[in-house]
């Protein structure tokens, strides 16, 4: 059955119009997790509010188990979903700069809409730091292609980067994900407090 | 909202985005897609030479017409309406009170500036390369989950003024 659009079983049209209420729901949720807050978000890092920790791996393990079930009863081919290829080099680069931003900005992109959203100004100074950012690297891009086409290994998962069966891994990341919820509680709970 | 429910009704959306679409969330290409098309209207030599622009602007279709722009156009008005249902509408800089409204501006827009920068050399952001790609086990998705939190956590000592 599913991806519908990808196989051509809801119109082109359509795409836009689900684009549109997928991103309410991801905005509404967000903003209801508490992500506008961007001190609320940099908790993760300080041990004073982990809610980013949570949320973050409950969406992902309820994403890649539900896909794992809906492709066991045959409602979705998984094949035909996007998997985004792996280029070494650049993911971990590229992601330390994010991290960089994440700890001085205190927003991911995501967020830093949600959070304009609701009227905060630093989300909008955050927002327009992203416009130059992007406008950056599409200028300097003939400078930076040979790092971002480096170490390509293409749509590579990551069961098999480890050499364990899909089960196994999904297992243990379920595992890991209760193991830390656990133990960041009490990190939580020892943390002083912060007001914001 | 309990944050175990949020990342619940999150992963549902998540889920729901690959069933319809094949494809995951995400928030950074939605602000390439407008730069691209600014870039396109200001300069079109500019973008017809450009190694990076001409990637996008091949297509016939405006890239405004991209999935993305309108995702990012539905978290706007996700976010305003659980802001308004919850009475947290209000026009304000949030920062530690060891610093002031102005240095926190500044940072956001660094902050920013990096983001925008980092999500375009790894291939998306916090939600289109790490939580989309986490969903669908891609050795990417970890990659940069594990990059992006890990240099988080490396530096927050550092940072620890603008928010503690």
């Amino acid at each position: 059955m599913g991806p519908l659009i990808t196989q051509g079983l809801i119109g082109e049209n359509w795409n836009f119009v689900i684009a549109f209420i997928i991103g309410i729901s991801f905005g509404f949720i967000l903003e209801q997790a508490g992500f506008s807050s961007s001190r609320k978000l940099a908790g993760v890092f300080y041990g004073y509010d982990f809610v980013v920790l949570r949320v973050f791996f409950t969406a992902a393990i309820t994403a890649m188990i539900g896909m794992l079930f809906f492709h066991y009863f045959g409602w979705m081919d998984l094949d035909l979903v996007w998997v985004n290829p792996t280029y070494l080099r650049s993911a971990i680069i590229g992601g330390v700069i994010m991290g960089l931003g994440f700890i001085i900005g205190g927003f991911c992109p995501g967020t830093s809409v949600c959070a304009l959203s609701i009227g905060k100004i630093d989300a909008l100074f955050f927002v327009g730091g992203i416009f130059l950012g992007v406008f950056l690297f599409a200028e300097a891009y003939s400078l930076l292609d040979e790092l971002y086409m480096a170490d390509a290994f293409g749509p590579m998962k990551v069961y098999e980067s480890l050499g364990i069966s899909r089960g196994i891994f999904a297992f243990a990341l379920i595992a890991m994900a209760i193991g830390a919820f656990f133990i960041t509680a009490r990190i939580e709970k020892n943390a002083s407090k912060v007001d914001y | 909202m309990n944050p175990y429910l949020a990342g619940f009704l999150l992963g549902v959306t998540l889920l729901a985005a690959f069933f319809f679409t094949g494809r995951g969330l995400g928030a950074s290409g939605a602000v390439k897609s407008v730069i691209v098309t600014a870039v396109d209207v200001v300069a079109p030599e500019h973008t017809s030479d450009s190694e990076f622009y001409q990637k996008y602007v091949s297509k016939k279709e405006s890239p405004l017409r991209a999935w993305l722009v309108f995702e990012v156009l539905g978290v706007l008005i996700g976010g305003l309406l659980s802001g308004s249902l919850s009475g947290r509408l209000k026009f304000k800089i949030e920062h530690s009170p060891k610093i002031s409204s102005r240095t926190r501006l500044i940072a956001a827009v660094i902050g920013g500036v990096l983001f925008g920068l980092g999500s375009q050399l790894g291939r998306g952001c916090t939600s289109g390369a790490a939580l989309s790609g986490m969903a669908v086990l891609s050795s990417a998705g970890f990659v940069s989950m594990l990059a992006i939190f890990g240099t988080g956590y490396a530096f927050a000592y550092l940072a620890r003024k603008l928010w503690i």
